[in-house]
């Protein structure tokens, strides 16, 4: 016998499990309408590969996942896409999300199917691709895409497999009747799990309520290397870090994943989906649900096609609706409400309770706390909550997270024994959300700080060149003025060229220099020597001096010449 | 001990006194030089509480400049987009009482960004200047839009528009960015004393 | 089918605060029995007259601070306060004194600070110790037990409360007291020598402190309060008691039995220093508070000038409580033990 392991705290809630018990797990058929939400997982929502007004078969893709961590989504049943929008989705907030609606033609046609004839020919990346292509998320609550978990962080081994069937929330039957009834399937499953991870142990643990289940697992477990563990029922002990504690004494380190210190938990109904996924090649179309609560006639197991909306599951069991004041997914401890009957079961949906007003009372008004401190004994990952409710209220995020706020699993202990009857785990999440959301803040108010900054240095580089290029430009204009101030008897090249070329046309002509020829020819006869020049000094390659020198000169040149040509034709005009 | 100690104690305590001072005042001033810090750190920390907008609703360019003024001495309830919590922050950080919001420099507002008309843009390029944050895209004659993720909702592009085509459009509640909210404070206030209860609470 | 929209947990345990005020308030009878049976109706008479100020006080207080009268008035705290405050002061004393002291407790301890949850002291001991400051004749004036004197019958005992100048009343030193004046007597002849001194504690006194160690030893069964507080302070005051028991010389500060079952020992224990609101939080905390507790009421005890020492233990501690959660925080889960084995 294994030695199991306490974890710290834990409660003893009423179990109000036989109720949904009484019955095998009843196939809930087709319902008119199936309502598929894209994003029933954990990650990027799918991507519809659908359009409206196409026919689907069962087990039909119809959206590929949308990033690395999501899985796809298939046809539950055969049917046609009736409309790709935001519809009414299982969710705290109650805000509409996008689905594809499917209207069932009840004729329930398979694609075809292509399952794996061995798996153990098979290579693990192969099989998790094939997991991937299933659509399997976890199917315990969470909802983390399967392959991704599997998969792990390259090149560390996995010591443990945990396969969960703890189930230890009140109220839910799901995996209980899954295991009492299809415990083979589920050995299978793991099976297939144990040759893609190639862990050193098995272990399957569940708590010492459900005796059918871990006699019906024992049976289907003789002769494998599956370990069946048994231990006291406690609540939260199905919580994977605990369940972790309890098999092997060991913690996830805090902010860590079980990976970390190498151990994988997969839950039951995993299994089996990993099961059909691999050796039928059958995609999660289905799950079982518990429907119960002392507002339903019949509280019992459901198979039920994903996307049958939560009022066709709740009158199949006999929903008295004017008994039912709130409607729960999941269990009372962690289960969120839900507002509206038209939300569609998705894969995380366990359990859907319908409690009466007597059986789940309204919430007390809350009175102050007292320090009492049971919310410490209670809970189960060692916190101080009376403490953090205090901060919580203050605000004081810094001391929140001082007192490890974050390793918080909200698993409701607390408040569940509070005699004050205060709603602590919201106040968890209020302050959770408030610290991720300010760190959003601040994340994006230090990138707006650094555009901010780095406009400023734009700006002033700007303004700086912008300077440069205004005072390069003073400082020519300056030089400019200068030369024309002293003459062209300043440059000793050009005025000898110029002594040269008058020396020239006086012999030429015999004549007085300036009265034969008019300015502008002159001129232009200048710029065209200076030009010749400067075309030889350029080509003979000179000093750089003289040809900046004559480069100049010819720009005057131009200069005067364009004067003189506008002052004789204002002159001709006049 | 010698006898003049007994006889001038008023000397011997000013001995005592200047024994004790000179050693300590040689440390700090040791201490002053060794350990000296760089630039003005408190201004840094004060920059990094600050909502980084860059609305100048302040009165200063920016937040920088804010915060460079309150390490200064100036008032620290200036900002209206950081709002109480900035306020409350940055008492904590200097250690003094947290002032309301001074409601001269504007009110808290929902978080909002900018959204421009595109059918009505002229491409003025006047709203791009006024971004602090280089937050629109465009370019003269072009139809300008802004990056939603990079605006701070700081509202300076706002008034610069010739044909008023900017919209500031508050967040909605999307379901990534819902969560539970605090449960409404009934009998838990943290106020004390005669006044404390809420006004549904003395109604009721 | 409108559906509310709560934050989960749905389902709650059957724990409320008026409860466990009521289990506190029930498990006091024994020793308020013992009391009586001892002591005369004095008590009885404190306890009654405590509760109705305290009710009247405490619904100003909420009136004036506009809170609802039923809804705080239910969670019966304000009669735990006057029911401690009352069995705390002495048998007899005159309405004024309980009076006062049940407005230091509930208006000045409590009240001022936010009410029930928000007093940084525990408010019986804060009404304890103003009276015992403000008039300390009247709160060190103890009755003789049955036995050493007559007892009133209930007319004196009401006379006693109620018209204070007509009552008489016979006062006689406690066993705590002879023993810190004690000078030079050995233990053995100090016994021999006072008739106060019964067989093991005290007359009267012995009894009395079983009668609470019991009601204390049901509230734990109950699950009301955890064992650590209590069980640290009788703990550290036994160490303490037989460390300068001296071998019973004369200054000896008496035998472990004799401080365990004498003055105020296990009343504090099981009902002052299981305050919740006022102590330490932690499990460990609750070892260090009551620790502490433990060693101050010996200390102030043998060498104070105090008859007893509880309610000055106990409010020191109280001061010590934010420190002592401060260094005394659990590990969380997943912190430190990564991957060690448990």
């Amino acid at each position: 016998m294994r030695r199991v392991h306490d974890f710290h705290g834990g409660i003893h809630p009423a179990e109000n499990k036989h109720q949904s018990l009484q019955q095998p797990i009843r196939n809930a058929g087709i319902p008119p309408q199936l309502i598929l939400p894209l994003s029933q997982h954990i990650g990027a929502p799918a991507r519809p590969v659908v359009a409206v007004g196409e026919q689907v078969l069962k087990g039909q893709l119809i959206a590929e996942p949308g990033g690395h961590v999501s899985v796809p989504l298939h046809a539950p049943t055969s049917g046609m896409v009736s409309a790709i929008e935001d519809r009414p989705i299982p969710h705290p907030s109650g805000f509409p999300a996008p689905c594809i609606v499917i209207d069932c033609d009840q004729e329930d046609r398979w694609a075809p199917l292509q399952g794996v004839a061995n798996y153990r020919d098979c290579e693990a990346t192969e099989l998790l691709e094939l997991i991937r292509a299933g659509g399997i998320a976890g199917m315990g609550g969470a909802g983390f895409p399967t392959a991704v978990k599997l998969a792990g962080k390259p090149g560390r081994a996995v010591k443990t497999l945990i396969i969960n069937g703890t189930e230890c929330e009140p109220y839910i039957t799901a995996d209980d009747s899954l295991m009492r009834e299809r415990a083979t399937d589920i050995v299978e499953g793991i099976a297939i799990l144990q040759h893609i991870l190639q862990p050193q142990e098995v272990l399957l643990g569940l708590e010492d309520n459900k005796p059918e289940a871990i006699a019906a697992l024992r049976a289907a477990t003789a002769g494998s290397t599956i370990e069946v563990v048994t231990f006291p029922t406690k609540y939260p002990s199905g919580g994977e870090k605990q369940l972790i504690e309890i098999l092997t004494g060991q913690q996830v380190p805090s902010g860590g994943l079980p990976g970390d210190i190498g151990i994988v938990c997969q839950n039951v109904g995993t299994a089996v989906a990993v099961r059909d996924a691999i050796c039928h090649g059958r995609p999660l179309l289905s799950r079982i649900t518990t429907v119960t609560g002392d507002a339903v006639e019949a509280p019992q197991n459901f198979e039920v096609l994903l996307g049958t909306p939560m009022q066709y599951l709740l009158e199949l069991a006999g929903l008295h609706p004017e008994r039912c004041k709130r409607l729960v997914m999941g269990g009372p401890m962690m289960g969120f409400t839900v507002t509206t009957v038209q939300a569609p079961i998705v894969k995380t949906t366990n359990c859907i309770l319908a409690p009466t007003a007597a059986e789940l009372p309204p919430p007390p008004p809350a009175q102050p706390c007292i320090r009492c401190g049971l919310c410490a004994e209670a809970c189960p990952a060692s916190l101080l909550p009376q403490q953090l409710f205090w901060f919580a209220q203050g605000k004081e995020f810094e001391k929140l997270e001082q007192h490890k706020l974050f390793d918080c699993i909200e698993c409701g202990a607390c408040s569940w024994v509070c005699p004050s009857h205060i709603p602590l785990v919201q106040y968890y999440r209020a302050s959770k959300a408030d610290i991720l959301e300010q760190r959003r803040e601040h994340a994006k108010s230090e990138q707006a700080r650094q555009r901010f900054e780095a406009r400023q240095v734009r700006l002033a580089q700007e303004e700086e060149e912008r300077e440069a290029k205004r005072a390069a430009r003073k400082a020519a204009a300056e030089k400019r003025a200068e030369l024309a101030a002293q003459g062209d008897a300043e440059d000793p090249i050009q005025a000898a060229i110029e002594r040269a070329k008058a020396k020239k046309a006086a012999q030429q002509d015999g004549q007085p220099v300036a009265a034969s020829v008019s300015p502008e020819a002159a001129l232009r006869q200048k710029l065209a020597k200076a030009e010749q020049r400067l075309a030889q000094s350029v080509a003979s390659g000179e000093d750089a001096k003289i040809v900046s020198a004559l480069e100049a000169s010819v720009e005057r040149l131009k200069g005067k010449l364009a004067e003189a040509e506008s002052a004789a034709t204002e002159s001709g005009a006049t | 001990m010698p006898s003049w100690i007994a006889e001038y104690p008023l000397l011997a305590a000013l001995l005592a006194l200047v024994g004790l001072g000179a050693p300590f005042g040689a440390l700090l001033g040791f201490a002053a030089v060794r350990f000296r810090t760089e630039g003005n750190p408190i201004a840094d920390e004060i920059n990094a509480i600050l909502p980084q907008t860059q609305c100048g609703q302040c009165g200063f360019p920016g937040c920088r400049p804010y915060a460079e003024a309150i390490a200064g001495g100036e008032a620290i309830n200036k900002c209206p987009p950081g709002g109480e919590s900035t306020i409350q922050a940055l008492a904590d950080l200097l250690d003094v009482e947290a002032p309301p919001l001074d409601e001269e420099h504007g009110e808290e507002k929902v978080k909002a960004v900018a959204y421009i008309r595109e059918d009505e843009c002229i491409g003025c390029t006047k709203c791009i200047q006024a971004c602090p944050v280089d937050a629109i895209l465009g370019a003269a004659k072009q139809m300008h839009t802004v990056i939603a993720s990079e605006c701070t909702g700081c509202d300076l592009c706002v008034e610069p528009c010739p044909v008023d085509c900017i919209d500031m459009i508050p967040q909605p509640e999307s379901l990534q960015t819902w969560h539970w909210q605090m449960p409404a404070q009934r009998s838990n206030n943290l106020e004390i004393i005669a006044t404390d209860a809420t006004p549904a609470e003395r109604a009721a | 089918m409108a559906l509310m929209r709560v934050s989960s947990p749905h389902a709650h345990g059957s724990y409320s605060t008026g409860m466990v005020m009521r289990q506190v308030l029930l498990a006091t009878l024994p020793g308020v029995f013992m009391l009586t049976l001892f002591f005369g109706f004095g008590t009885l008479i404190n306890v009654a007259w405590a509760c109705l100020v305290g009710i009247a006080f405490e619904s100003l207080a909420l009136f004036l601070r506009g809170r609802s009268l039923t809804f705080y008035l239910k969670d019966c705290s304000a009669l735990v306060t006057c029911v401690l405050l009352g069995i705390a002061l002495p048998p007899y004393a005159p309405w004024w004194l309980i009076a006062v002291g049940v407005a230091a407790a509930i208006l000045m301890a409590k009240q001022l600070y936010g009410g029930l949850g928000y007093n940084p002291f525990n408010p019986a001991m804060v009404g304890y110790v103003v009276l015992l400051i403000s008039f300390p004749v009247q709160m060190t004036a103890w009755a003789p037990p049955r036995g050493l004197a007559d007892v009133p019958n209930l007319w004196e005992a009401l006379q006693a409360c109620f018209l204070p100048a007509q009552f008489d009343g016979v006062t006689m030193a406690t066993p705590l007291d002879i023993l810190r004046q004690n000078q030079g007597l050995l233990m053995e002849d100090l016994w021999a020598q006072t008739p106060q001194f019964g067989r093991w504690a005290g007359i009267g006194w012995e009894w009395v402190n079983l009668a609470f160690l019991a009601g204390g030893l049901w509230l734990l069964y109950r699950r009301i309060f955890t064992w650590h507080a209590p069980v640290a302070m009788l703990a550290s005051l036994t160490l303490m008691s037989a460390l300068f028991y001296a071998g019973g010389s004369s200054s000896s500060g008496g035998s472990p039995l004799f401080h365990l079952l004498s003055g105020a020992t296990m009343f504090g224990a099981f009902f002052i220093v299981t305050d919740p609101v006022s102590s330490a939080v932690s499990v460990r905390g609750r070892l260090v508070f009551g620790a502490l507790i433990g060693v101050l009421v010996y200390l102030i005890r043998v060498w104070g000038n105090y008859p007893d020492a509880v309610a000055f233990a106990v409010l020191i501690a109280n001061f010590a409580a934010p420190f002592i959660d401060h260094y005394t925080q659990p590990r969380v889960y997943g912190h430190g033990k990564s991957g060690g084995t448990g």
